[in-house]
This record gives structure tokens, sequence and C-alpha cells, in this order.
């Protein structure tokens, strides 16, 4: 069979507008005028808004670094008691999703809690004779976002601490620079392009945060847009919201790109050597276990220990049949989701690989750019244009049958889908461009060559080629979904439910123990892409003594 | 009727011309050769001929289709045009036998069996139907690629460097094996290489490109020994030009002396021409009347090449001598000139 590249090229495109059309609808309503509505936004709860958003993003910021650089640089350039364990480990706190957590502490931490009650029970304390921090706060906020979006700092620095020559650290010493000095002035200079590629994808994180904040009580942009559009039910103002935070995510996304570019010139050898590790003894050996294994307990193993505990606890009451369901409505929604973004990752990825022209990269670079912004955004973007096509649907049909046929697109699975689709493409193109990559152009060539047409050499050559890593960007996608709160709370039909939602709601009601089930069940499957990614660092990595 | 013929391509990218206006033909059964430096457009022709690039203006027929033309592309997988890539390009998930019969899809089991023991019988890599591609050798694997290529029985076939990943000294060697297999199946080629040696144990015929101009489209005797122009002169074996003037209509006056053969019509006495000296038309011995002084010499296993300058000073040239005969740098030979084609380029 063959496809014309003229074809292509018009697929391709249109993808890039179909997966564009959600922020170009977020955009569009800026220039909508709600003087009102902004006026008491203004003298209400904006300012609380971007004040609590730019005090979450400055905590987090010092908090994955301070968590994740030391991490980073221990694991590069020393060796001590389970250092190869953490080496894999630091990242499992990725598995936990920033609301998992959240509800997990707020039940350890709160006034009836365990930690509170055996204060009391040891001192003799009753309510209020004692200080205790508020779980429930801004503070709370930054510190459950730092534990678990730490490892994208830790992850990027250590890379680029391996990466690094150590004879440039080894002329940092002979010019006189110990070994402290010569991290401050050489290593880590040299790795903060790497260093602020982490801390931008954890901002980002951050500011799309909804689960955290809402369940906390903080004003934030996620929050109030959804606030805006259900609770004063202005869609213009709540788009304007949108609009806002995205305008925040731009900024977050041009710091990635220019960081990433810079991390070129920051490279300072061709040739790895093998790392000479430092042997730490004593204190100090107990030091550098502690500063790796306080950030991986504190943001995945009490947690999944207390959400043990409460999902084997509470197991009579939840493990009925709605809970089945559950997980079933679950994970078909996350498989049709990760299928879907898997074969439009196919088209953009191969399309781009036959047409490489200006206009394709740019389409495809376009239908990638939902990866940085917050559900919530995504939500009320595919809403948008879904409920217009639905208003002039019965508009037509009344004309026609002089009925209605009341919503058809907006608040059915496939809007989810939609949503859904737009903010995962980047992770399932991403590795499929990575896969496609792999496969020399000869190959093309080859298949050509022996009678078959475009589509025959992605069919014969390139799918089979490519097992492993359509089989990851299936994976990848289909965690990320079940891990999604804010687009799927949003935009889910009438009392369709996911493990992520009933987590949500059942925390929201304070039955933080049988949320434990639903959600030990998504940091599981969060455990997958974990394991994924230490394998293809471990096989990947230069300059450590393991090979 | 030529079984390919290229009729005055020019391709264009943007406004760069990387061809210019290439005429050829090659007979049914022979192998043709394009021969260029890196960068001259010789890879071009040959994707251009595959099917993988447009042509800007001309034509490009195999048989008497025509499959390329500004109006007409017909696309690689239909044209019947076989092609060896310099990486080989085996389908690393498939065994042997699969990459072989990969274009012989549409025959039934048992003729593309029979089909594969034949060509493996052919490469000689009997016996090799279940293995993998990373399971070969270098030299293995680019046999294997010649005979997935051949399968479909292509009309032609196009080989892109195949010899350009191997070792130096295998490379002739390989070129030959090559050369029997095509001649055997009786198929029509078009090598592209840099290196002539390849090009002469190879091809019936080569073309020598320049900066996408075709030099000179010719066998490799004449190639040789009638150089169409200084570029072809200097790029095909060894040898110098030397500035001459003429004398009359058969003798040339050069540094070397006066050097006699048929010249180029139109060239008039006092006319002042360029005279190709190759290493094997210099002969060393004991005593005669021409000397030159030798100023570096360079060890060749069976022999010594020895850059030699003449009297004036100023004009050097090649020699050739057995190894066993060796003279010192700045010793005065002497030297017998043995042209038997004398080669003039304006």
């Amino acid at each position: 069979m063959e496809i014309s590249k003229g074809i292509w090229r018009t697929l391709i495109i249109g993808m890039a507008t179909f997966t564009a059309l959600p922020i170009i609808a977020v955009f569009s309503y800026v220039f909508v005028p709600a003087p009102e509505v902004w006026a008491h936004l203004f003298d209400t709860v904006l300012v609380d808004y971007i004040s609590n958003t730019l005090w979450l993003m400055l905590g987090v910021s010092v908090g994955v670094l301070l968590i994740g650089i030391p991490a980073a640089w221990l694991m590069s350039m020393c060796d001590f008691p389970a250092q190869r364990f953490f080496e894999w480990a630091l990242l499992l706190p990725l598995a936990m999703p920033a609301y998992i957590i959240a509800y997990t502490y707020t039940g350890m931490l709160d006034f009836a809690g365990p930690v509170q009650s055996l204060i009391r029970s040891l001192t003799g304390w009753g309510y209020g004779d004692y200080w205790f921090p508020k779980v429930r706060s801004l503070g709370g906020a930054i510190t459950m976002l730092s534990l678990v979006l730490f490892p994208y700092v830790y992850l990027l620095a250590r890379a680029a601490f391996l990466e690094q020559s150590i004879c440039v650290l080894e002329v940092s010493r002979t010019l006189g620079a110990n070994r402290w000095q010569s991290f401050f002035r050489v290593a880590l200079p040299l790795a903060r392009p790497a260093v602020i590629t982490g801390l931008s994808l954890a901002l980002m994180e951050t500011v799309a945060d909804f689960g955290t904040v809402q369940y906390f009580g903080v004003s934030t942009f996620t929050t109030g847009i959804f606030r805006t559009w259900f609770g004063l039910g202005d869609h213009a103002a709540a788009s304007q919201l949108a609009a806002l935070l995205m305008t925040l995510v731009l900024v977050l996304i041009l710091l990635e790109l220019w960081s990433r570019q810079r991390a070129r010139y920051h490279h300072t050898s061709s040739k790895y050597s093998r790392i000479p590790k430092y042997q730490l003894k004593g204190w100090w050996a107990i030091g550098a276990f502690l500063v790796c294994a306080l950030p991986l307990a504190l943001g995945f193993i009490i947690p999944v220990a207390q959400l043990v505990y409460w999902g084997i606890s509470t197991a009579h009451l939840t493990l009925d049949s709605s809970f089945w369901e559950l997980v079933l409505n679950s994970l078909i929604l996350a498989a049709l989701a990760a299928l879907s973004a898997l074969i439009l990752a196919l088209i953009l990825g191969y399309g781009k690989r036959i047409n490489p022209d200006p206009m394709v990269k740019t389409a495809t670079r376009i239908a990638a750019l939902g990866y940085a912004i917050p559900g919530t955004v995504i939500a009320i973007g595919v809403l948008i244009p879904l409920a217009w096509l639905d208003t002039q649907l019965n508009i037509l049909a009344k004309y026609v049958w002089g009925t209605s046929v009341g919503l058809i697109f907006s608040g059915s699975l496939l809007t989810l889908l939609y949503a859904y689709n737009v903010r995962f493409l980047a992770v399932s193109l991403q590795t499929v461009e990575a896969g496609l990559g792999k496969i020399k152009p000869t190959i093309d060539n080859a298949g050509r060559s022996l009678g078959l047409g475009s589509v025959g050499v992605l069919r014969y050559l390139h799918l089979p080629l490519m097992k492993g890593t359509l089989l990851t960007a299936l994976l990848l996608v289909f965690v990320d979904v079940l891990k999604e709160l804010p687009a799927t709370l949003i935009l889910r039909p009438f009392n369709f439910n996911t493990l992520a939602v009933k987590a949500y709601e059942l925390a929201s009601d304070e039955r933080l123990a049988e949320a434990g089930l639903p959600a030990l069940m998504i940091v599981a499957a969060g455990i997958l892409p974990v394991i994924l990614l230490s394998r293809s660092i471990a096989t990947s990595r230069a300059g450590t003594s393991s090979s | 009727m030529s079984q390919l013929s290229l009729q005055n391509i020019v391709i264009q990218y943007g406004q760069q011309v990387v061809i210019h206006d290439v005429s050829l033909q090659v007979e049914h059964g022979q192998i043709g050769c394009l021969l260029g430096p890196s960068g001259c457009g010789k890879t071009t022709l040959l994707r251009a001929i595959a099917g993988f690039e447009a042509v800007t203006s001309g034509q490009i027929a195999l048989g008497d289709t025509i499959i390329s033309s500004p109006q007409i592309h017909i696309p690689p997988e239909k044209r019947q045009i076989g092609m060896v890539f310099q990486d080989y390009a085996l389908f690393p998930h498939l065994t042997i036998a699969n990459n072989i019969s990969f274009g012989i899809r549409q025959l039934s089991k048992v003729a593309q069996t029979k089909r594969i023991e034949q060509l493996l019988e052919l490469v000689n890599l009997s016996g090799y139907q279940k293995r993998y591609p990373h399971e070969l050798s270098g030299g293995q694997q680019q046999r294997i690629a010649l005979a997935r290529a051949l399968a479909p029985k292509p009309k032609l076939m196009l080989l892109d460097e195949p010899f350009g990943s191997q070792d130096v000294e295998l490379r002739e060697i390989l070129a030959r094996e090559v050369r029997d297999i095509l001649k055997q199946e009786q198929t029509t080629a078009i090598l592209v290489t840099h290196d002539q040696h390849e090009a002469f144990a190879m091809a019936d015929e080569i073309g020598v490109l320049k900066a996408g101009r075709l030099q000179q489209w010719d066998n490799p005797y004449h190639l040789y020994h009638r150089p169409a122009n200084a570029f072809v002169a200097e790029f095909i074996g060894q040898g110098v030009l030397i500035a001459g003037e003429v004398l009359d209509n058969y003798t040339v006056q050069t540094a070397v002396g006066v050097v006699s053969g048929s010249l180029p019509v139109g060239a008039t006495p006092h006319m002042p021409l360029q005279v190709l000296i190759r290493p094997d038309d210099i002969r060393l011995v004991a005593k005669a009347e021409r000397k030159a002084v030798v100023i570096s010499r360079v060890f060749r296993g069976a022999e010594y090449l020895y850059t030699l300058q003449l009297s004036d000073q100023k004009t050097t040239i090649l020699a050739l001598a057995p190894s066993h005969q060796q003279y010192e740098i700045g010793e005065t030979v002497y030297f017998e000139l043995d042209m038997q084609h004398l080669v003039l380029v304006p």
C-alpha cells in the first residue's frame, strides 16, 4: 500500500491541529472580556492564587534541589553502604502521585493520627497543649511535592555528574581546590543545565498539581480554575485563568529548552574514564546513607507501608464487586488511551521520518506540547470545542428532526480519551521517535527497493524491529493515565469512576483508610515505568565500574 | 536497446545543482561504475536511478520504460531495481532465509525455498538459512545483501560503495567475487565507489564524476590510456602532467625531452599542451641520455616509487623500480622513455 507524501503531510498537520485545539480554545478566551468576574476574582482570590502558586514553586524548587543534588553527587562520586540499592531505589518516589502521598501523611500526622496519638499517650498532653506542624498547609504541600518530585533533579544531575570527565575534577584538585571546593566551583556549575532541566520538569508537575493543593485547601491556579468553571460557572474567567497558568508553563518550557541547549556546551569530554569512587567510612558513610535513605523512606517506604496497612484493614469494606468494576474501568480506559496515543505517535513519528520538512517538524512539536500543560487546563480546553460542537449538533437536530439529541461528545468517554491523548501524546511520541532513530535509514531504502510501500516499511520492518519500544510507549502512557486525576475528575461521564477518582473522593470524605486500596494499586502500577527507567539507565551509563 | 539509459539528467536541491546534465548507457549484462571523489554526486545519481531522488530534468529509462523524468516518478518499490547498501541494511529481526525471501514474498513457499538455496549456493553460503545477520561476518553479510537484492531477479542492480567497510586488502578480491556472481546471474549493474582499484576489478565501463559532471564514460583501458581531460588523467592511476610545446604534427617538446605520438586534431606548432607521464612510462637504466635526481622514495613491497627531479630543477616525475634495485635520495639516475600511449591534455 502506498500513501503519498502529501497525504502523510496532511495527516500530520491535521493531528497537530487536533491536539493543539484545546490549547488554542483556552487562549481564544483571552479576548473575551469578562470584567465583572475579573474584578471579583482580583478582589478576592486572584492574589492568593498567584502568591500561593509562586510560593509553592519556590518552596518545591528549594526542596527538590536540596534533596536531589546531594544524593546525585554522593551516588556518582562516593562509595558507601547500600549505594547500589539507592541508585535505583531513589527513583521510586516517582511512582507515588503527590495527591496520594498527601492523603497518607494527613492520615498519619493529623490530630487523630497515630503519631500525635502516640505523643499524647506518652506525655499525657491534651488538645492544644503542644505545637505540631499542620500538614494541610502550604508548607505541607511543598513538602509533599518535594518528596515525590526530587527524583527529576536527582536523575538529571546524576547523569550530568557521570558524564563529566573526571579530568576536570582532577585538574581542579591540582590547581589547589579541595573536594568540596571542586564540587562547588567545577562540578556543580558544569551540571547546572541538567539541574535546571530537572527542576523545570519538577516545576511543571508542581503547577499542574491539583489533588494535593485541593485536598490541603491551598488555593492555586489549578484549584481556582476548577472552582471558577464549576463553582461560579464562569467559563470565560476560568479560561482566562487557564491562559494565565499556561503562560507560566510556557516560561517553564522555554527554560527547559534553553537549559537542554546549554547542556550541549557543557560536555567536557566524549571519552569517559572510570570515576575512582571515594570510599566513605564511619560518620561520613552514615551521613551519606541518611542523605539517601531519608528521602526514600519519607517519599516512598513510609507512605506505602501506611497504604498497605490501610488497604488490609479495610479490605473487607472495599473489596466488593464495585471495586473490581473500578479496576476494570481504570484498566480499560488506560489501555484505550495508551493504544490511541501509540497509534497517533506512530503516524506522527513515521510521517516525520519520511517527510522531514519544516512544516511537519513544527507540527509534531506542537502535537507534543500537551505534556507540560496541567490536566485541569486541558480538560476545559477539550470541553470548550466539544461543547460548541454539541450545541451546533443540537441546533441542527432541532432543525432537521424537531428534537434535540442531547450531549453527544461532552461527558462521554471519547472526551476523556481526547484529553488523555492531548496530555500524554508527547510521552509515546518521544519513545517512538527514539525507537525509530535507532533504525538505520538504509533499512527503509532496502525495504523500498524490495517492493514495499511506505506503509509496508512501517508494517513489516519498523513495527517488528521496535516491539520493545512500542511496549514501553504503551506502558508509560498506561501508567500516566492511571495516575491522572484532574482531567479525569472533570471529564468523566456521570457515575463513571476510576481508581484515582475514587481515591480522591474517599479522601475528600475523610475516609482515608478506605482510599488506601485504590491508592496502593495506582502506586503499584507506577512502579513499572520506574523499573524500566532504572534498567535503561543501568545499560546506558558511562564512567562507572559496572558495565 | 540499452538496459539503462540516462539522458541529460539534472538534479537540483532548491537552487543548488548537484548533478549537471549527465548522460550514459549501460548494455544488458554489463557492469557500470560511477567513480569519483566524495561529494562528486555519484551517490545522488545512484539514488536517482533507484527512485529515492527526483530528477529536475532529463530522463532515466530502464529497457524501454521511462522510470524517472520531471513528470514521471515510479516509486522505488515498483522499479524492479535491486540495491546493495554500504552498511548492507540486512533486516536484523529476520533470518537469512527470510531476508533473502523478502523481495519474493509473492512466490509460492516451494519456489521461495528453491530460490533461497540457489542464491546461497551462488554466494557460497549454503546452509546459512536459519542464521541471523548478527551471527555473520562483514563479508558474509555483504554476500547475503547481494543475494537478497538478486532474489527478485531485478532488471538492474545498484551497489553503493559495497566494499567500503571492508579491509583494503580484501576489497579487490571481494569485487572480483561479486563481479563473478553478477555475471553468472547476467545482471546489469551499477556500482558507486571512490576506489579506482575496486572499479577496475569489477566494472566493464566506468564514468568519472567531478562536481556533478560526468567527465568521461569509457572502459578502464581507455580511461587509463586515453583520459579525456586533466582531471581524469590525474584521478585515474598515477602520473604527473608536465608542460609541453608542440613542435610539429608528431612531436612535443617537454622537460623530459622530445616525445612523439599522434597529436590531437587542431594542434599547431608552438601550442602549449600538458603531457601525462605515468610511472610505467619511465624505465630506470644504468646509463642513458636522460637523467634526474631522486628527491623521495616510497617502499611499495615489490617495488619502490621514486619521485625524480629533472635537470630543469623544477619538474618532477614519478618512476617505479623493483625493490632490489635501490637508489638513495640525492642520487642521480638515468632513465629512458617508454611511452606507448602519448596522453596530451590541453
